[in-house]
Parts: structure tokens; C-alpha cells; sequence
């Protein structure tokens, strides 16, 4: 069993929504409680399932693990390959852990069509667990778009009151990008002959000038994802329409896609790219850094705001990502996983109110202590958590990115570090205007604390958060071997080089 | 015994925090003090064993980040300095605690109080028991937030929202500093524990470093950015905005956090990193141009403030000033000596300020009070000796630190030296002077409060006032008993290695060859201070308003605060906010959308008006459309396999 156990993980889901679809039958009220259970029960035996990855792991090693490899259509040389690494294998345990967590915070705000949004969870999860572990360029390909399509239905069907517009312009955005990914994943092809991840990422052997080429192909997908500026306003829209654990899925997990793509693609196939393109990188990051955190400053819905910081969190990754040096890129990694949990953390906090007030706009409320002292000592973890406090695993990620950016360009780390001070400004700002002051309006004077179910949903978030924040060491193992063979080999392969130039980009090859 | 020290609070902090409803407010106070109370034992014991017996140690407990070079652990070092603060911090904190019993006593809020109280006293022990830079950041932090969750402890209020927010920021753009600066040392040193690093200073010494394009000695850079640090933390002259308005925070926070401790951390941060500081000249003349001018401009404000506590809290300042111009002039163990009897008479100082306020019904503002001496003798006895000790009368307390301070500038014989000596000369003036205006407008002449008021006026019960009483012994006796160790001929096993002070610049050594007149220099300007403050507001009380009037721009620049505030919002705050909601607005909105998503969304509207209309029935068959198109994406990849 132990063999398959990737596979079992990424399919898994898709059982439950075989017995949803064919089994649950009856009235509305039975179909949508049984949906609601079946997904429940399916996403935690998942989870506990993907624990195997955590506790099975070894750790010290760069190898690909839990690798499976069958024949998928040998005519075409396509192969079904799956497997982890220190990467990529925290990611797949955050995706399986933030499932159940969605299913059960959507259990009241979801009304209609159950059933249809069980399933589209699911199958959400398998998609996002197999575009982890996909170990072959076509099968990653498949898994990284069909995400799409689950989200798109969620932010399409559940989501407010502009959800087809906001639906629209984040598959706009994410589909251009892919186009362009699909033609250099072929191009890569024809040049190397596999599609094996595995070998290309030890020995890519792509001459310099195809390679610019193509990591501005890839580029151009990756950072939509991330999202970074300026492709990134597809983010508040679709973060603001879609429904509350859409949200979480979609900060948490989605947005890491493109940043796995970078370091997973972009950093070993391409570095003579990445190299030449990295001042690009920095300006981009750096200007999202401080740009969002400004715009973030001046929202009126929660949402949006959260989303906004999400972008500037992102900024921090992507910078990280380039320093190529070791604290750099594990603290993008690091700093992806907590930002995973307390953005969707965030979300939730939003959701818990905007479930009780159906407002997401910030002027509404106003004093929320009085009534709800739970909910106020939750939503604070996590507001220092954003903010980077030391103790909470925001601050791990951040500060190690900075570490790692004052070795690469010491204007980076300073014009980042501004984002400590904005960070703290909008998040703060938001704290106070939503939970401080007197509790002055009518239809607040009722409102409740949190129930059992919402504290179930928060307490492994916390604790996790904590976790990362006193004892990152936990995360880093699992990481470091595989993040310093990247290194060794990018650096080889970039000493062997001869270097590249714009100029190669219109001559021709 | 170290760690129980550290973790007693917290555990304080967590039972009242979490479980203070269960077991009540009793409870909670009973089980928060009575923790403060065993770990400020436990202090006593840890000083009497590692500064007086020499017993140093550091106890490391487990990894906390390995990343590359970049390891650290959690640790609790245990030297001299860290155990002159362990009294400091847990002595002043236990007080408070029990101060607060009687202070709080008609708030709804105790159990949430306590703990803040507790987890604050956890985080400045985790800052002062680092043996890192990352732990002392962690600390650093952690009292800020503390800082901000006490400020803000009345959420009800506007004002104290917003100073807790303005708290909260301002210590982060000096955060900023010393995070940059953690990350030179890890550049230049290859580590960030202490003893890696100051082991390695001097190979390092010369060596030449590059930030933000300005190309110059390597460890002034570093020492100038941790200072930055230091500065917003310490209030300091630029980045000291937040404290005044922090005073919207309960009394006894005051006297905690914005006197004896979390202020001091910056002053504390530099002594710790005197081996680095040493190797930085540049950096210290700095230090101590800032400190010399926060000393000065913090006492002109206090001059004229009308809030009681307000006036303290620029006294503080001023004497946060202090402290740091005595490092600038390598004098550690003075600046040190002086953070240690600071706290008891400064706390004291806030406690009986607390008294006041509590007696006079909630009233702040010293134009409301007066002649109520009598009313409340032992409040008034407590806040003469806080005085006495703060302005530096001789034999008590602030006598020594504050003279020895004022001397090593001198003897510093320097153009920054001689800078910090006559500010901090003409500062104990005005330092005099705005004590004892406060002492004559709050307890002596006509009581100018409502009878209502006036009838209710009251001894505080006895649980406030043994805390003070504590303290008024330690402002009387702290300075006398620990001279000779601090700063006397004892200092050299005393500190152990704890401080690093280069042989050439060892002044403390050099205050025994000091001129006859500088050393009565102080004494004159205190003697003169409380003079003038008696001219002005026993012997001719009108005086006070006329000069105000005849100088009245002065006045309003001292009574403005230097118009620092507005300042700083017109610079930053509004057009921050400005620029955000232009960026939103025209940059997202009109640039970015407009000319992209948009613009396309345009041409597919009647599509997406389409499927908006199909999804109001059929979810399957929007589903498969959608599969549709990928699995056609992915047939088309095969059939061009199959094709080359």
C-alpha cells in the first residue's frame, strides 16, 4: 500500500465523489446532509492518509520519494510518474489539511446545490494533490489546469453578487498564462525528448537564448498565479465573490501554485533565465510589496483588504524565490505554507462574520469584543501572524526571506522590509475598526461568539500556526536537502555557463 | 531555576488569559501575582549568584530555526547585565502586579489585564536572557505587542486605539533597523548568537561592507541600523512620538512598560552589544548626539505639559536620553547603573501619579488639582522622595547614576562628549524645575477640583501602597548600595564579561580626575530648578501666564510638542493613505483593469451573459464544458505527437 500512497492520496477524493454522485439519493434536506458527511469523512480520511507522507518522509535526502511509475500511453512516451521531495511534499499535506477544514466551515453558509459544491471540493483537492506530486511535464500540465475548472465553478456558482464577472477575469487571466506554458512544455519536449521532471530538473540541458524564451513562457502563467503585479487583480475579485472556503482554498493553495512552479520549473530548467531575469523578479516583488500594502491600506471590505495582503505576501515569496540562496528559498517556502494558513485562517475570520452580518464591509461593524471575546482572541493570532510577530510562523518565512535577500541586494531587503511597518498598519488598522471601539450598532447588539464547529474549524490552524512560529525547525528538515541540491545545481550549471543576453532573444537560434 | 524565572509568567499569562473566566478574577490575580512574586524572588537570588558570585551560564533548550548558516536556539543567557535586568524587570513587575490589585479593582476586565501583565513580563525576559539576536527580537516584538494590547486595554476608547496602533508602528519602523541590522551580522559574522559573534569582532573590524549602495565601514553600518532599532523602542528623539500618546494606557502599564522596562530594552540592547559598538566610533558618537538631544528636547516639553502623565512620560524620555548618551561615551556601566535606579524611582513616580489620578477621581489633568497635600500625605511623602531621587538630590538614588552619567560626557573630552554634557546639564535644570512644577500644581495652592471631587479624595487602600513603598526604598537606597559595583572600583568583576569597554575608552576610570566644578554642576541646577518652579507657582502664580503670554511662540512650540505629530502625519499618514486609495482607484482599477481584463471581459460579455444564464439550471453541463475544453486541449497535444 505504502507504494501507491501518492496515488491513493490524489484519488481518494474522487471515491467520495463517486458515492456522492451515485449514492445519495432522496429528498433535499437528506442529500444535502449526507453530501455534507460523505465529503467530510472522505477529506479526513485523506488527511489522515497523507499523514503517512509526513511521518514516512525521510528527511536529509533531495531524492524524489513515494515515487510510482506506470506506463500511461506508451505510444506517446507519456508516463504516469508521481512522487515528492522536500518541496513539494509539505504542499500536499497543506492542500489535504485545508480541505476537511473548507468542507466544514461551508456546512451552514452553503444552501444550495450541496451536493454539486461537495463535489466540486473534492475533486478540487484531487487535483490540487496530484499537481504536487506529478511527476511527468503532461500529467503536471493536466492536474495545474483542471484546477481551474472546480474553482471557476465555485467562484461561478456560489460566489456573490458579481461572481460571473470575477469568475470570468480570473479564468481570463490564468488561462492566457497556461497557453503560453502548454507551447514551452512542448517546446521543452522536442528539445529534450522526456517529459521526465526528474531529469530535466538534474540535467535540463537547454541552450541559453531557448531558455529565455521559455521561462518568459512559463512566466507568464507562474505569475498570474502568484498572482504578482501587475497581473494580480483578478485576486481581490475573485477572493471578494467567492465564497468563504473558495477563498481559503484559493489563497491558501492555489496561489502557491505559481511560486512552486518557479522553483520547481523555472530555477533548474532555466537558470541562465532566472539569472538574467531575477532583477525583473525583484522590481516586480518589490513593487507589489509596497503597492498593495498601500492599496491595502485604503480598503472597505474585508476581503478585499485580506486579499490585497495576500499579494503583498506573495511579493515576499517571489522575492525569496530569486535570492537562490538557502534561507531565501526556505523561507519562500516556509513563508507559502504559513501564509496557507493564515490567509485562509483570515478568510475564515471573515466568513465567521459575514455568515452572522451578510456584510463583508469594514464601517459595519465595530466593537465585536463586547460580544464575541472568542472570536476577537482568534482573529488577533492571526492578525499578528500576518504581520509577521515573532512566535507565529508568519515571522519565520519573512524574516528568513529578508536574511536571504541582504545577501542578494541589500536595496531589496530594505524596500521590503517596509512591508513589516504597511503590513502592520492595514492589518492593525483593520483589527481596530472591526473588533475595538463601542458596540454602538442595532444589529450588532445581538450577534453571537463563535460555535462549536467554527472553533473545531480554527483550533488545528492555531495550533499549526504556533507550531511553525516556536519550532519551524519541524519544517525546515524537511525542506533543506532538497532546497540545497537546487542551490548546488543552479550554481553549477550557471559556472558553466557563458551567460545570456537580451540580444539572443531577437537574433534568433 | 533560570527557567522557571522565564516561564512562570507566562504560565501566569496563559492561566488568566485563557481560563480567567472559569476561575474568576480572584483567581487570576491571585495566580499572576503570586508567580511574579516567586520569579522576582527567584531574580534576587539568580543576582546575588551570577553577579555577585560570578556564575554566568547560559541554558539552551531546543532548536528554533536552522537554515543554511543561519541556526539559532532558544537559550536563556545568564550573565550580569541579563541579571541586574532580571530584578529590574521582574522587582518592577511584581509591584505593578500588586500595585493593580487596587488600581483595577472596579474593572470589568481583570483576568484579561493580569495576563497582559504577565505575557509582557514574559517577553522582555525572553529579550533580556537572549543569547541571540533573533530571541532578542523575538522579545523585542513580543513587548511591543504587549505594549500595544496594554495601551489599547481600554478598546472603548478612541484615542487609546489609536495610540496603541501608532505604538505598534512606530516601534516598527525601528524594527525595521535592527532586522536589517540582524541580517549585516549575519552577513559579516556568518551568525547571529552572541558569542560567535562578538568572538569575532575584531577580525572583523576593519572590514568594509556595502548597504543600499553606500559603500563604507562595515560594522558603524550595522551598529547604526541596530541602533535605529534601539531608537523607537527607547523612544528617541525622531521615533519617540509614540510614548506620550502610550499614556493613554492604565497607570500602572505606565509605570511597567513605559518607565522601568520595555523602554529601556533599547538602552539594554546596546550594552549587550558593546563589543560591537566599541569597533564602531562612528556609531557611537551618534548614539550619543541622539541620546543628548532626545535629553534635552524631551525636557523642554515637559515644561508645559498639563497632563500629569504626561509630563512624566517626556521626563522619561529625557532620561532615556541620558542613559543613551552615557553609551555613546562607552560608559555602559553608568548608562546601566542608571536604567537600575531609574526604574525604581521612575515607576515610583507613575505608581504615585496612579495614586493621584485614583484619589482625584480619574482627573489627569494638573490644572484640575491642587492643595490636596494634606488629603493624601503618604502619596505626597512618596512622590517628593521619587523626586528628590529623579532629580538627583544627594544620597539618594539618581545622585549617582545621573552625575556619573553627566560626569563620564565630560571626561569624554570630545566635541560629542562636550555636546551631551551641557545639554545634560541644561536637562537637569528644566528636569527640576517641571518635578517640582508638578508637585506644587498637583498637591499644593487652592484645590481648583469640583467639591464633588474633592470629598471623594482618598488614601489609596494598602495593597497600592506597599508596592510603592518597595520602590521608594529602592529609590532611596538602590544607588548608595550599588555604586561601588556598578560603577565603583568593584565594576571589573562585577560585570565580568558582560560589558566590553576598550582600555582607551574607559571613562568611568577617567571620572577620578574630573575638574572640582563639574561634579556641582548638576547639584546647582537642581537646587536652581526647584527654585524657579517655586517662584513660579507658590511664590507668584501669575507669573507662569504672563511669560507664557510675552513668549508665546515658545510656549506653543514646547506646549505642541515641537509640532512633531503634525509633522509626521502630513509627511506620512495622510499621504500614505492618499496614495492607497489612488493606487486602488486609478492604478488597479482604471490602469490595469482598464486596459486589461477588462477590456477583454468587454468582448466576451454576451458569452459570459450566456453561461450566467445557464447556470441557473444545470451545474453538470457547465461543468462539462468546461472539461470539454481541456480534455480537447490535451487530445489536440496527442494527435500532434502522434503527427511528428
Amino acid at each position: 500500500m505504502t507504494d501507491q500512497i501518492l496515488s491513493i492520496v490524489t484519488f481518494l477524493p474522487l471515491v467520495g465523489v463517486f458515492f456522492i454522485l451515485v449514492f445519495i439519493r432522496g429528498d433535499e434536506e437528506a442529500v444535502a446532509r449526507n453530501a455534507r458527511y460523505t465529503a467530510l469523512w472522505t477529506s479526513l480520511v485523506t488527511f489522515a492518509v497523507s499523514l503517512a507522507l509526513w511521518f514516512g518522509f525521510e528527511r536529509g535526502t533531495p531524492e524524489f520519494q513515494f515515487v510510482e511509475e506506470y506506463e500511461w500511453i506508451p505510444s506517446l512516451g507519456l508516463t504516469y510518474r508521481m512522487g515528492v521531495d522536500g518541496i513539494s511534499v509539505l504542499f500536499v499535506l497543506l492542500s489535504t489539511l485545508l480541505t476537511p477544514l473548507c468542507i466544514l466551515a461551508s456546512w451552514d453558509s452553503v444552501k444550495t446545490r450541496v451536493r454539486e459544491y461537495m463535489v466540486a471540493f473534492l475533486a478540487l483537492e484531487t487535483l490540487m494533490v496530484g499537481m504536487f506530486c506529478a511527476l511527468d511535464f503532461m500529467l503536471f500540465y493536466v492536474f495545474f489546469e483542471g484546477v481551474l475548472i472546480p474553482m471557476f465553478l465555485i467562484i461561478g456558482i456560489w460566489g456573490g453578487a458579481r461572481r460571473v464577472y470575477a469568475a470570468f477575469k480570473f479564468f481570463l487571466y490564468t488561462l492566457l498564462g497556461s497557453v503560453l506554458m502548454l507551447l514551452a512544455i512542448m517546446a521543452i519536449y522536442f528539445q529534450t525528448g522526456t517529459m521526465d521532471i526528474v531529469t530535466l530538473v538534474s540535467d535540463a540541458q537547454i541552450p541559453g537564448n531557448m531558455q529565455l524564451w521559455l521561462w518568459l513562457a512559463f512566466f507568464a502563467s507562474f505569475a498570474v498565479k502568484v498572482p504578482m503585479w501587475p497581473v494580480h487583480t483578478w485576486l481581490p475579485d475573485a477572493h471578494v465573490e467567492a465564497p468563504t472556503a473558495g477563498s481559503v482554498i484559493l489563497a491558501g493553495v492555489l496561489l502557491k501554485m505559481g511560486a512552486y512552479g518557479f522553483l520547481r520549473f523555472s530555477l533548474p530548467i532555466m537558470p541562465e533565465a532566472s539569472a538574467y531575469f531575477t532583477p525583473l523578479v525583484f522590481t516586480l516583488s518589490v513593487i507589489a510589496v509596497i503597492y498593495t500594502s498601500l492599496v491595502a491600506l485604503a480598503q472597505e471590505d474585508m476581503k478585499k483588504l485580506i486579499a490585497y495582503s495576500s499579494v503583498a505576501h506573495m511579493g515576499f515569496v517571489t522575492i525569496g524565490i530569486f535570492t537562490m540562496n538557502q534561507q531565501g528559498i526556505e523561507g519562500a517556502i516556509f513563508q507559502m505554507l504559513s501564509h496557507g494558513i493564515v490567509s485562509g485562517a483570515l478568510f475564515l475570520c471573515v466568513g465567521v462574520i459575514y455568515d452572522r452580518m451578510h456584510t463583508r464591509e469594514i464601517d459595519r461593524y465595530g466593537g465585536l469584543v463586547e460580544r464575541m471575546p472568542a472570536y476577537s482572541v482568534i482573529f488577533i493570532i492571526f492578525t499578528l501572524a500576518s504581520v509577521g510577530l515573532p512566535g507565529t510562523g508568519g515571522f519565520v518565512g519573512e524574516f528568513l526571506i529578508l536574511v536571504g535577500a541582504f545577501q542578494a541586494n541589500t536595496w531589496v531587503a530594505l524596500l521590503a522590509a517596509s512591508g513589516m511597518v504597511l503590513g502592520a498598519a492595514y492589518m492593525l488598522y483593520l483589527y481596530r475598526r472591526v473588533i475595538f471601539g463601542r458596540l454602538t450598532k442595532e444589529d450588532l447588539k445581538a450577534i453571537l461568539d463563535m460555535n462549536l464547529r467554527e472553533k473545531v474549524v480554527f483550533a488545528p490552524l492555531v495550533v499549526i500556526v504556533l507550531w511553525m512560529g516556536i519550532y519551524p525547525v519541524s519544517f525546515l528538515d524537511v525542506m533543506s536537502a532538497s532546497v540545497s541540491n537546487l542551490i548546488e545545481n543552479y550554481n553549477q550549471t550557471l559556472a558553466a555557463s557563458d551567460g545570456v543576453s537580451l540580444a539572443s532573444l531577437w537574433s534568433g537560434n | 531555576m533560570d527557567v522557571l524565572i522565564v516561564a512562570l509568567p507566562l504560565a501566569g499569562a496563559i492561566i488568566a488569559g485563557l481560563f480567567g473566566r472559569t476561575i474568576g478574577d480572584r483567581a487570576s490575580q491571585v495566580v499572576t501575582c503570586l508567580f511574579m512574586l516567586i520569579a522576582a524572588a527567584l531574580s534576587v537570588v539568580v543576582f546575588f549568584d551570577v553577579a555577585i558570585g560570578g556564575n554566568a551560564r547560559t541554558t539552551e533548550l531546543f532548536t528554533w530555526i536552522d537554515s543554511g548558516d543561519f541556526e539559532l536556539s532558544w537559550a536563556l543567557k545568564v550573565d550580569t547585565l541579563t541579571a541586574v535586568m532580571l530584578v529590574v524587570v521582574n522587582g518592577v513587575s511584581s509591584m505593578v502586579h500588586v500595585y493593580s490589585v487596587g488600581y483595577m479593582s472596579h474593572d470589568k476586565h481583570r483576568p484579561r489585564f493580569f495576563a497582559y501583565l504577565s505575557l509582557f513580563t514574559f517577553f522582555m525576559l525572553m529579550l533580556v536572557t537572549a543569547d541571540n539576536f533573533v530571541q532578542m527580537f523575538f522579545g523585542w516584538e513580543g513587548v511591543g505587542l504587549a505594549s500595544y494590547l496594554l495601551i489599547g486595554f481600554w478598546y472603548e476608547k478612541p484615542t487609546a486605539c489609536a495610540a496603541a496602533i501608532k505604538a505598534f508602528l512606530v516601534n516598527r519602523v525601528g524594527d525595521i533597523g535592527f532586522a536589517l541590522g540582524i541580517m549585516g551580522a549575519f552577513v559579516l559574522f556568518g551568525a547571529v548568537g552572541f558569542d560567535q559573534v562578538f568572538s569575532a569582532v575584531e577580525g572583523q573590524a576593519d572590514a568594509q561592507f556595502s548597504f543600499i549602495g553606500i559603500e563604507g565601514h562595515a560594522l558603524t553600518i550595522i551598529c547604526i541600523l541596530l541602533f535605529i532599532g534601539a531608537m523607537g523602542k527607547s523612544a528617541q528623539l525622531g521615533l519617540h512620538t509614540w510614548l506620550p500618546d502610550a499614556m493613554e494606557g492604565p497607570t500602572p502599564v505606565s509605570a511597567l512598560i513605559h518607565a522601568a522596562t520595555m523602554v529601556t530594552a533599547g538602552v539594554f540592547m546596546l550594552a549587550r552589544l558593546s563589543p560591537m559598538f566599541e569597533f564602531a566610533p562612528i556609531a557611537l558618537e551618534i548614539v550619543t548626539y541622539v541620546g543628548a538631544a532626545t535629553a534635552f528636547f524631551a525636557a523642554t516639553v515637559g515644561l508645559t505639559q498639563t497632563d500629569i502623565k504626561r509630563v512624566i512620560a517626556y521626563s522619561t524620555c529625557s532620561q532615556l536620553g541620558y542613559m543613551f548618551f552615557a553609551i555613546g561615551v562607552s560608559a555602559y556601566g553608568a548608562a546601566i547603573f542608571h536604567l537600575f535606579t531609574h526604574a525604581f524611582f521612575k515607576a515610583l513616580l507613575f505608581l504615585g501619579a496612579g495614586s493621584v489620578i485614583h484619589a482625584m477621581s480619574n482627573e489627569q489633568d494638573m490644572r484640575n488639582m491642587g492643595g490636596i497635600s494634606k488629603l493624601i500625605p503618604a502619596t505626597y511623602i512618596l512622590m517628593w522622595i521619587g523626586s528628590l531621587a529623579l532629580a538627583g538630590f544627594p544620597g539618594l538614588s539618581g545622585f549617582f547614576s545621573k552625575d556619573m552619567v553627566i560626569e563620564v560626557a565630560y571626561m569624554d573630552n570630545s566635541a560629542h562628549g562636550t555636546f551631551a554634557f551641557w545639554l545634560g546639564i541644561a536637562a537637569a535644570f528644566m528636569t527640576a524645575f517641571y518635578s517640582w512644577r508638578l508637585l506644587f500644581m498637583t498637591f499644593h495652592g487652592k484645590p481648583r477640583a469640583s467639591k464633588e471631587v474633592m470629598s471623594h479624595v482618598h488614601e489609596s487602600p494598602m495593597v497600592m501602597m506597599i508596592p510603592l513603598l518597595v520602590l521608594a526604598v529602592g529609590s532611596l537606597g538602590a544607588g548608595w548600595l550599588f555604586k561601588d559595583y556598578f560603577i565603583g572600583d568593584l565594576r571589573a568583576d562585577f560585570w565580568g564579561d558582560a560589558l566590553f569597554v576598550l582600555p582607551t575608552n574607559d571613562t568611568i576610570e577617567a571620572v577620578k580626575n574630573i575638574p572640582g566644578w563639574v561634579p556641582w554642576a548638576p547639584f546647582v541646577m537642581m537646587v536652581s530648578g526647584i527654585f524657579l518652579a517655586w517662584l513660579f507657582y507658590i511664590a507668584k502664580p501669575d507669573l507662569p501666564q504672563t511669560l507664557a503670554k510675552v513668549f508665546r511662540p515658545i510656549y506653543l512650540f514646547s506646549f505642541n510638542k515641537w509640532y512633531f505629530d503634525e509633522l509626521y502625519d502630513a509627511l506620512f499618514v495622510r499621504p500614505s493613505m492618499a496614495l492607497g486609495r489612488k493606487l486602488w482607484k486609478a492604478g488597479d482599477g482604471a490602469i490595469i483593469d482598464g486596459f486589461g481584463p477588462d477590456g477583454v471581459a468587454e468582448s466576451t460579455r454576451s458569452l459570459s451573459q450566456r453561461i450566467s444564464a445557464l447556470q441557473t439550471g444545470y451545474v453538470y453541463h457547465y461543468a462539462f464544458a468546461m472539461l470539454i475544453g481541456v480534455v480537447a486541449l490535451v487530445t489536440w497535444y496527442f494527435l500532434f505527437q502522434v503527427g511528428m
